[in-house]
């Protein structure tokens, strides 16, 4: 696993209060996670404030799942 | 019109984080002041508080994760989460859960705070000058926005019925329960859960009011003896803190459920000084109108009082004015009467105040005894009133008033009666 995935799980575990077990790459925040909009306004947030990155709107709307999370922060962070 | 009765009562105060905890120690001569805690008060004149005692819920503490999971708190501001303790409180207490959808639609919530979440307001303007506009919280918003204690509550228990909020202010608490009784009364809801919360225990909160000149600032050594309305030797209010919620419920409502009644609320009366946005009017004539309306809407004649729960402050000005007005209302009889400020033991909880205090009414009422006036060791004025000095009283209470007074010249009083079927 690597060091973006743990870190992006510890945030969204924390954040939604997910079960660690749950938090798997293809989990969706909405759908899985039970993650509300502005829960996940707020989740992006943690995420660029952890990760020191900016993610604009409309990338942060293509962002469902985890999987989406860590690989848009790995490129990002290339 | 339709008859109104208070079925539960919720609390978070200074002194403890329940009713019957607060109401003993209320009795024993407690006070919740202490040096405040919550920031570092050396630029500050004033520093001293009447904080709620935050804790695991053991010996009277409040542990708010008995109500409002962590999770759910870092996103709204402390006063939400006050008002939401006391409101899981009250609601247990009365008993009342909707099966039907028409139960549902029939209950509301009106639940209103002063200030609202103003520790959220400061710490997000910190961060919004440090760290720009995209670290502002989704949640910011929602989490300070007085009405969202209501809007909270309706979605918790899914009481679908009138969800409104209240603003005047310190007279916040006593409006909220005057209204919702009168949406009882008037078919809009049968039953509505209603009071204050208020949490404004921070630095810009105290600025403000510092700057304003109303909080005591002499007795930073010796917190418990800086709320003493009445006395001589008072110089302000001691900021509180905390939420007071009751389930008000039409009374025919109450009965076919089988519900435990308190008392009755017969009366609610409104005023406004139209004078200045802080001083109250020095002729006491809206403390004296709202107090003569709420007793002609109970039928009740002012020498059936009981009991009077003061605004009273501990400012200089205020209490002498409303102490004229009572005299007033009671047309030069005053003997007999008894009226305390229970702010001398709890401080002033601002848009909480009106609803903790009605509460300690209607405990009056229940257990035959009124609070004291704590610190009152000598009285600035004389008066045929009995202001209940430093000791509670035992005597036969029937009949309550409780009078709430704020900035801006607003003012409201309830009259609240022992239940006769």
């Amino acid at each position: 696993m690597s060091d973006t995935t743990e870190r992006v799980q510890k945030i969204v575990i924390e954040h939604l209060g997910a079960e660690a077990d749950k938090v798997k790459p293809e989990a969706s925040f909405i759908d899985d996670l039970g993650a509300d909009s502005l829960d996940t306004v707020e989740l992006v947030m943690a995420f660029e404030e952890e990760f020191g990155i900016e993610i604009p709107d409309d990338a942060a709307e293509t962002i469902q799942t985890v999987g989406d999370a860590v690989s848009f922060i790995d490129k990002a962070s290339a | 019109m339709r008859r109104v009765v208070v079925t539960g009562i919720g609390m978070v105060s200074p002194l403890a984080g329940d009713v019957e905890t607060t109401w003993s120690r209320l009795l024993d001569g407690k006070s919740g002041a202490v040096k405040l805690t919550k920031f570092d008060t050396e630029d500050y004149k004033c520093k001293i508080a009447c904080e709620v005692p935050y804790g695991d819920g053991t010996d009277g503490t409040f542990n708010p994760d008995k109500y409002v999971p962590a999770k759910e708190r870092r996103r709204i501001d402390d006063f939400i989460t006050l008002g939401l303790s006391a409101a899981a409180q009250a609601v247990a207490d009365s008993g009342w859960e909707p099966q039907t959808d028409e139960d549902r639609w029939n209950t509301g919530v009106l639940i209103g705070s002063g200030i609202g979440g103003l520790p959220s307001i400061e710490k997000t303007s910190l961060l919004l000058a440090e760290k720009g506009p995209r670290r502002v919280s989704p949640f910011f918003i929602p989490g300070s926005l007085i009405n969202l204690v209501s809007g909270m509550v309706s979605i918790k228990y899914g009481y679908k019925g009138p969800n409104h909020a209240v603003v005047t202010a310190c007279s916040t608490g006593s409006h909220a329960i005057g209204d919702a009784a009168r949406m009882v009364m008037l078919g809009d809801a049968d039953v509505m859960i209603a009071g204050g919360a208020e949490a404004t225990i921070c630095p810009i909160g105290f600025a403000g009011f510092l700057a304003t000149r109303a909080l005591s600032t002499n007795f930073n050594d010796d917190p418990t003896a800086g709320s003493r309305p009445y006395d001589k030797d008072r110089d302000g209010f001691v900021m509180g803190e905390g939420s007071g919620i009751l389930v008000l419920e039409e009374l025919e409502h109450a009965k076919a459920r089988g519900a435990k009644i308190y008392a009755e609320v017969v009366g609610y009366g409104m005023s406004g000084d139209a004078h200045h946005i802080t001083a109250p009017a020095s002729d006491g004539d809206g403390a004296y109108r709202c107090m003569k309306t709420a007793l002609n809407r109970a039928g009740i004649n002012a020498g059936d009082l009981d009991y009077v729960n003061a605004h009273g402050t501990s400012t200089p000005l205020g209490d002498e004015i409303e102490l004229r007005a009572l005299e007033r209302v009671m047309e030069g009889k005053g003997k007999g009467v008894s009226m305390s400020s229970t702010k001398s033991a709890i401080g002033h909880l601002l848009g909480a105040a009106g609803a903790v205090e009605a509460i300690f009414g209607v405990l009056a009422i229940r257990d035959n005894v009124v609070p004291p006036t704590l610190n009152l060791h000598n009285p600035s004025f004389e008066t045929d009133v009995d202001l209940v000095p430093l000791k509670a009283k035992e005597k036969t209470v029937n009949t309550v008033l409780s009078n709430s007074f704020g900035f801006g010249g607003t003012n409201a009083s309830i009259v609240m009666r022992r239940f006769n079927a």
